[in-house]
């Protein structure tokens, strides 16, 4: 075995000086291997001492759903999306090679041989590390997701108002 | 040789983990003391020390040790007064 010893200045080199700025995430999607993008900088962000506001909003929110609910939605046309649109953290598709799920689940068992942490397990270490979680109240409504389907831990039911409050402080304003 | 007061197994952990575990660790220690980190993930050759940048923990030094293919890195962070 040898010890060699790195000079760790040389990583530093090509870093501009920063202080601790905010981060914004809009997720959007719905996918899991975008949504686990979006934890892991999140996640990373609030171990950096960054604070971090995520904003979910259309199939993004399907992260937030307790699995398995049902939609309370009144009319039929919003339970029916609530329905087709399943939600859950640990049901998400992948983007690509999903195949009626079968490669998201391959996906999650290779992570787990890995020690990789599954959306719900990085969900967790988000709220663990203070990241705030905003649900977009405007497609709540369109998708027939209500509050009492979301899961715990959710800081704000908000709009784009609140959101744009937050990224006009950010310096690092993500859209995924 | 850098001597370290705590030491954090994040073998076999991917990012973000050791970072994350970096910061919940840190936050056990007293100021001036050095946490040593051991990871087998490469992206900690640059991710520690950006992660002391940003935080303003003090980057002591960082070891790599190489066992055939295998490399174990060893990151030394002293804890800021901050």
């Amino acid at each position: 075995m040898t010890t060699t010893q790195l000079e760790p200045a040389a990583a530093l080199s090509g870093l501009r000086a920063s202080k601790p700025e905010r981060v914004t995430i809009v997720v959007l999607s719905g996918d899991m291997d975008r949504v686990m993008a979006a934890f892991i900088i999140a996640t990373g962000a609030a171990a950096m001492g960054m604070p971090v506001t995520m904003f979910f909003t259309f199939w993004g929110l399907n992260a937030l759903r307790q699995p398995g609910a049902a939609t309370s939605a009144k009319d039929w046309m919003r339970r029916m999306f609530g329905k087709l649109n399943r939600g859950g953290a640990g049901s998400l598709p992948l983007s690509r090679f999903n195949f009626g799920g079968l490669g998201a689940w391959m996906m999650k068992k290779v992570m787990a041989q890995n020690k990789m942490p599954g959306i719900p397990e990085l969900i967790e270490t988000a709220q663990d590390l203070g990241v705030r979680m905003i649900a977009c109240t405007t497609t709540m409504g369109l998708l027939g997701v209500t509050k009492d389907t979301l899961v715990g831990g959710i800081d704000q039911l908000a709009g784009v108002s609140t959101y744009l409050n937050e990224a006009r402080q950010g310096s690092v304003n993500l859209f995924i | 040789m850098i001597q370290s007061d705590v030491k954090l197994d994040t073998l076999g952990y991917f990012c973000p983990m050791p970072i994350i575990m970096t910061s919940k660790k840190i936050k056990e220690l007293l100021a001036g003391q050095v946490l040593e980190v051991i990871s087998d993930d490469e992206g900690i050759k640059k991710d520690m020390p950006a992660w002391c940048q940003t935080t303003g923990h003090e980057m002591v030094g960082m070891e790599e040790d190489a066992n055939g293919a295998k490399r174990v890195y060893k990151a030394f962070v002293k804890k800021s007064s901050g």
